[in-house]
């Protein structure tokens, strides 16, 4: 027993990730030796290993005593707020495969390592959430990573796609690099890796100027990740080129992941001793913003759109880790990130559902006049955008309360007034679209197919986004008692 | 009555479900549903009018209090004191009248238009009834929506860069007022900046501020005094924040008009009422913040004015003279003393009235000539003559001819504003001469003369519906003419209150008592006169 630097109980812990590990194996071999019939089984089954994963998350969050919990020699810690985010994740992960099982179905290429690919990038991400050992987030964050890159570019002969995937690549790595960078010289300042070490190493008053340049490149790695300015610039390019679900799956999944690991990295292992970073994070928030919903403005595709628009949100975002000196800051980071879930794959399920032109071809103007063509859809598309937006009563608005409120209690005044008049900016793009459907007379081209997978996904998001704007006391007490403390 | 203020919140959202239901092309099954509902909210909130508590008491009542977010603090509180009851009935009879009116006004997507009609009313009702901060700011957003589709499904040529442009100024003003709030709802409890908190529990309970107005250090009460400043200065809307409402007026459909001048507009007043007023009194008293505020409303009732004047369409002359009008409300509250505030607030439902009327009137000619021009029309009292003369009376009242609303309204203003410094008064006036200019030149345009364009030798005088719509604007026009003393009765007690507590004596801290010796001249020659005040307007 003692030869194991572990014990056989810690197990326990990393069920869940290592079920879907087996289901990500299995299903990437049934997908190889079957045809492509059997391409709707294995989505199917990859939707069943995800729910399988969901419910083995709460068995062995009780099997392994109380939270949190160190396990694997601090490599990684199960802690609620790990659960948090590894059930946010994987509802995005569904979500995604819901969206794209008509998406991949009636397209030329075979859909088998597609699936297997989500759930790959699903097991990094359950990886990153409880990693507590800076090896650990980045192995696990490659693991994310590489999937991801191969899932950009699996429209192999759309060269959108591809030059998706090398932009996504090219950066990626980049970045990655950026990040090892700056973790090898934050081991040279504390000696060690884990972030509770991490943190006491950082303790003494004594900071060589290298730990700052360290802090920085971490920090540079992480916004490249979150697509936050000024490392935002692949995230309009491969929203547009890569697969639309795809789309939607980036602009939330390693989203989560990445807020989760920039939180965990600079509430615990930075926070209190290392020397002030907010300013880099500030400036970088504030030029997100800007950069984010000043370029929505000038987009017409509503990929690209969205995908400004995440970076704006981004940048909200930002102002809840600035916020860390004080309870509401991960607390608004958490309610915060559930309502961009929510709106964001909503968003993107219906640009899924009303595709017209092929690939990636969505203008705003094909929207025109959707309101007397589906008044449904349009109602939808509406509750999706004044959320985003932040107009209650939506689930966006709550979302932006707590951030604001995180970010004026910890003292940014000049930042949260940047941030709420950049959010009335957001309105004039958001409400193109909805005076495309409204306003506007005339025909656009859009048509919608009855796919009851992605309505299904879009009317679960449609339900949490109202709930959550309306009678936001569960979320938010949820989120509270999921911090990391 | 408990229960009445949700009642009249949800009734409208239930009607504009139940039009869901109804097939688009019932187009007459869904006017008359939505005049049931609408009348039936009218109806349900006259006990507003008959409960004699308003009279004796500045509280609120009719309250209700359920918690909604108890981790922030926020609460389902419900609950009115005089003035907001009044705005109430005007939201409520105003909505009734704009339903009614749509009928021939509004021929396409009638399901769409009346279920927004109704969604609006709810957040016009909600704004007022809204006892928590976080609860009023949801109702204050919500209620944007279904007036951005108003004015930019069923509006004019320019609809669409009118409708954005409402709803981006509103917008900006209402994201600045919630920075306000949440640096109220942080200072209440563990501070904020270098503010130490109160140490109180988190709430957003409106009456609590009120409460605890007094402890709120002068400078954070000027920083949030300019906050909602912002956001109601937008909505009223004062000099120079008022761009947007002439484009959503003018290209607003008429009902839409009515709404926006009769109640929307209410809001940003009521605002500084409920608000700006009780919870930074010090910072309103403060000489500098007052003067400045009394110096953009009489630049508004002036330049709204001479604005006015040289408008060649009916629907933008009334929107600028609705700047000068509001102007002259936000005179009176900054005279911040009772007579102003009264008149202030009669004022509000004068606007309400007369404007509301005359938007009416103006869609009634626009209807059967599809044009708003002052240029196309004349001499139309020989073709329309009962129009006229309703014409005549509701733009009467407008200018503040004696024995109607606005005489009443206006020089109780008047008698505030000289109450605090005489030299406001004479500018003010100035304001009433211009508004009796632009408006009796309107008339002589449209009415008198020759029949310059031959189309309008044959347009129909109004019909019953149409004078069924503006019958209780003129009846309720007259009524507060003749005798005043009922509405200025509902809002005594309230006002009472709100004068209280901008004329306490300031704390002995040395920067608010510098403060004090500045505003002294002002605040103290006012305090004798306040309690004389309204009768000089009964």
């Amino acid at each position: 027993m003692s030869a194991l630097p572990y014990l056989p109980t810690d197990l326990w812990a990393i069920l869940p990730e290592l079920f879907l590990t087996q289901a990500a194996l299995g299903l990437l071999i049934f997908a190889a030796v079957t045809k492509r019939e059997s391409e709707g089984l294995v989505a199917r089954l990859s939707l069943l290993s995800l729910g399988v994963t969901l419910g083995l998350l709460f068995v062995s969050a009780s099997m392994s005593g109380t939270l949190p919990r160190e396990v694997f020699a601090g490599m990684l810690t199960l802690d609620r707020f790990g659960i948090f985010f590894k059930v946010l994740i994987l509802l995005a992960c569904a979500a995604t495969i819901l969206f794209s099982l008509r998406f991949v179905g009636r397209s030329p290429y075979p859909g088998g390592e597609y699936y297997g690919l989500i759930l790959f990038s699903a097991v990094g991400m359950l990886f990153m959430v409880s990693g507590t050992h800076l090896v650990s987030i980045y192995i696990a964050l490659e693991t994310m990573a590489l999937s991801q890159y191969v899932l950009a570019g699996y429209f192999k002969r759309e060269s959108k796609s591809l030059e998706a995937a090398a932009k996504y690549f090219v950066l990626g790595a980049f970045s990655s690099g950026i990040l090892l960078y700056g973790l090898s010289l934050v081991y040279g300042a504390a000696g060690t890796l884990s972030l509770a070490g991490v943190a006491s190493a950082f303790a003494s008053p004594v900071r060589p100027v290298f730990l700052v340049v360290g802090i920085l490149l971490v920090a540079c790695g992480l916004l490249f990740k979150v697509a936050s300015a000024p490392f935002h610039v692949w995230a309009p390019d491969v929203y547009e080129g890569a697969p639309t679900p795809i789309a939607a799956f980036f602009a939330v999944g390693p989203k989560l992941a990445a807020y989760a690991i920039f939180a965990r990295i600079f509430f615990v292992g930075f926070g209190p001793g290392s020397g002030d970073w907010t300013p880099i994070l500030a400036a970088s928030a504030a030029l997100t913003m800007v950069v984010g919903n000043v370029g929505a403005l000038l987009q017409s595709n509503v990929k690209r759109l969205l995908g400004y628009s995440s970076i704006g949100h981004a940048g909200y975002a930002l102002l809840g880790l600035l916020a860390y000196k004080t309870d509401y800051g991960l607390w608004a980071i958490l309610v915060y990130l559930v309502a961009y879930s929510l709106m964001t794959l909503g968003a993107f399920g219906l640009v899924i559902l009303l595709e017209s032109k092929g690939y990636a071809g969505e203008s705003v103007d094909d929207f025109n006049g959707l309101a007397r063509k589906n008044p449904l859809l349009a109602a939808t598309m509406l509750v999706f955008l004044l959320s985003l937006t932040g107009i209650p009563p939506t689930a966006g608005f709550i979302g932006k309360y707590f951030l604001f409120s995180a970010a004026m209690k910890a003292g940014w005044f000049w930042l949260t007034f940047l941030a709420v008049l950049m959010s009335a900016v957001s309105l004039f793009y958001y409400f193109r679209i909805a005076r495309a459907m409204y306003l506007v007379e005339g025909e656009g081209t859009l048509h919608w197919r009855e796919e009851p997978a992605v309505s299904a996904a879009i009317a679960v998001c449609l339900a949490g986004t109202l709930a959550m704007g309306v009678l936001p006391q569960p979320f938010v007490r949820i989120a509270q008692t999921c911090l990391l403390r | 009555m408990n229960g009445l203020l949700s009642l009249l919140i949800f009734l409208p959202v239930a009607g504009a479900l139940l039009l869901l239901f109804f097939p688009r092309e019932k187009a007459k099954a869904i006017m008359w549903v939505t005049t049931v509902v609408s009348g039936l909210e009218f109806v349900l909130s006259i006990p507003l009018w008959l409960e004699p508590s308003f009279r004796t008491s500045g509280d609120f009542f009719f309250r209700e209090t359920v918690d909604w977010i108890p981790s922030l603090g926020a609460k389902y509180a419900l609950g009115v004191d005089g003035i907001a009851a009044l705005l109430i009935l005007l939201t409520t009879l105003l909505t009734f009248i704009s339903v009614y009116s749509s009928f021939t006004a509004i021929t396409k997507r009638e399901k769409e238009y009346y279920a927004f009609l109704l969604l609006l009313e709810a957040g016009m009702v909600g704004v007022f009834c809204a006892l928590d901060f976080f609860l009023f700011y949801v109702f204050w957003e919500v209620m944007l929506v279904p007036m951005y589709f108003l004015i930019g499904v069923w509006g004019g040529p320019r609809k669409l860069y009118a409708a954005i442009k409402f709803f981006l100024y509103t917008l900006v003003g209402s994201v600045v007022m919630l920075l306000a709030i949440i640096a109220l709802y942080f200072f209440n409890t563990t501070g904020l900046l270098w503010w130490r908190g109160l140490g109180n529990a988190p709430t957003f309970d409106i009456v609590h501020y009120h409460a605890i107005a007094s402890q709120i250090p002068l400078d954070l009460q000027i920083w949030l005094f300019w906050a909602f400043f912002i956001g109601f200065a937008i909505k009223v809307p004062m000099f120079p924040f008022h761009t947007w409402l002439p484009d959503a007026h003018v290209e607003a459909p008429t009902a839409g008009s009515v709404i926006l001048a009769g109640v929307l507009l209410k809001m940003g007043t009521y605002g500084f009422l409920r608000f700006s007023l009780p919870i930074c009194p010090d910072a309103s008293g403060t000489l500098w913040v007052q003067t400045s505020v009394v110096v953009l409303s009489i630049i508004g009732i002036v330049y709204g004015s001479m604005v006015a004047m040289v408008q060649p369409d009916m629907k933008k002359l009334v929107a600028y003279s609705s700047v000068a009008h509001l102007g002259f409300c936000m005179l009176g509250f900054f005279a911040l003393n009772t007579a102003g505030l009264q008149g202030g607030i009669l004022q509000s439902v004068n606007h309400g009235l007369s404007t509301g009327g005359l938007f009416l009137l103006v869609g009634i000619v626009y209807e059967r000539r599809h044009t708003r021009m002052i240029s196309d029309y004349g001499g139309l009292s020989s073709v329309m003559p009962i129009y006229a003369s309703l014409f005549m009376v509701i733009l009467l009242a407008s200018i503040g001819l004696p024995v109607l609303n606005g005489f009443i309204g206006e020089f109780t203003i008047l008698v505030g504003a000289f109450l605090a410094n005489w030299r406001w008064a004479v500018w003010a006036c100035l304001g009433i001469v211009l508004g009796a200019a632009y408006m009796l030149w309107l008339y002589q345009r449209v009415f008198f003369g020759e029949i310059k364009h031959d189309e309008n030798r044959a347009l129909e005088d109004v019909n019953l519906r149409e004078i069924l719509t503006l019958a209780p604007l003129i009846v309720l026009c007259l009524w507060i003419g003749v005798y005043p003393k009922p509405f200025f009765a509902m809002t005594a007690k309230s006002t009472e209150k709100i004068v209280a507590a901008v004329s306490a004596p300031r704390r002995a801290t040395a920067e608010a008592a510098h403060a004090a010796a500045a505003t002294a001249a002002t605040v103290i020659t006012v305090a004798p006169a306040a309690a004389a005040a309204p009768e000089a307007g009964k």
